[in-house]
């Protein structure tokens, strides 16, 4: 079954497991969100749901999103991502997607807009192993030699060279859910996610999890 | 710190500990899974460090064993730790007792506590 909620990431502390283990994890507040629009395969060409979450004031939105809502009869959201689903699963407009779709122990992978470094030379962006640091080199940082001569006299497409890095949409894949708090609408998953803290992330089941 | 982050490491701060201090020497009780038994191993030394807050609060204990200083940093509230006792305070003027180290035997021991 496909699933998936979207959040905002808070932060990273640590939690002990039964025996006793500390445990690092990231702590999301996901949801409630809810169901905007049902895509099937007879009107859309595929079937996927779109969901939202995140409310918005009603005059922050515009006239043809208004009416995206109306339709939905739910109030105004902030956020709107669509998930792929399977043919013969059952969704209604406006049906509420809260944490407890997720149980303790699974699988995920988180979607996120990792934090941007700016300009960033190939040591940090592609992990160059760079130069000696001393004993009279002075080939430090530098990327090299960055391709061939007279033939093709060009440089090859896809060639790693310094540029923008980050800020990028990131899926960190097979993130164990630790805990599922209902109450709070918490989701603590083991170790980092991307993105900064109060970031969007999108939470759906893993696609290449081993345990289902 | 986040306010949700800080509730959630409240609800995991033991409070059922004393109030133990740099410069204390004290017995550790671990609790230690073998086999599948459970058993209790007390560890004894003098606490030179205390690290972090909340829960995530961690101390190390250092303590001469077979002549090799030994130090072990435990996580306060780790439920792996069954009990702290006391045994005796220690007088010291710093928050980290890192020169002791470098000292053996008599000139390695702190004034007790008035």
């Amino acid at each position: 079954m496909s699933k998936g909620i979207l959040g905002k990431k808070i932060g990273m502390t640590q939690v002990f497991d039964e025996s006793g283990k500390s445990i690092p994890v990231t702590v999301i507040t996901a949801g409630p969100c809810v169901v905007t629009q049902i895509k099937t395969p007879n009107k859309d060409g595929y079937s996927a749901i779109q969901i939202g979450y995140g409310d918005v004031k009603e005059k922050r939105v515009n006239k043809p999103l208004k009416g995206h809502f109306d339709k939905a009869k739910i109030d105004s959201k902030k956020h709107l991502v669509e998930l792929c689903v399977g043919k013969d699963e059952k969704f209604e407009l406006a049906q509420r997607i809260t944490v407890d779709v997720f149980n303790e122990g699974e699988k995920t992978d988180v979607v996120g807009v990792s934090k941007g470094k700016g300009f960033a030379g190939v040591v940090k962006r592609w992990g160059f192993r760079g130069g000696p640091g001393s004993h009279g080199s002075h080939f430090h940082r530098a990327p090299g030699a960055i391709g061939m001569c007279a033939t093709p006299s060009r440089v090859l497409k896809g060639r790693k060279l310094p540029g923008r890095m980050g800020n990028k949409r990131v899926t960190a894949k097979n993130i164990e859910v630790v805990k599922v708090d209902k109450e709070r609408n918490l989701l603590l998953l083991k170790g980092s996610v991307p993105g900064s803290n109060g970031g969007l992330v999108l939470i759906k089941n893993a696609v290449k999890s081993s345990n289902g | 710190m986040h306010n949700i982050i800080e509730a959630l490491e409240k609800e995991q701060v033991r409070d059922d500990l004393p109030d133990f201090r740099v410069g204390d020497t004290v017995n550790v009780h671990l609790k230690i899974v073998e086999s599948g038994k459970e058993r209790i191993q007390v560890y004894k030394g003098l606490i030179i460090r205390k690290q972090n807050g909340g829960a995530r609060e961690t101390f190390t204990v250092r303590k001469i064993s077979f002549g090799v200083g030994v130090e072990k940093t435990f996580p306060v509230h780790s439920p792996k730790i069954a009990k702290i006792e006391i045994l005796s305070r220690g007088h010291t003027r710093r928050a980290k007792l890192y020169f002791l180290r470098e000292r053996v035997g008599k000139r390695a021991k702190l004034k007790e506590k008035r």
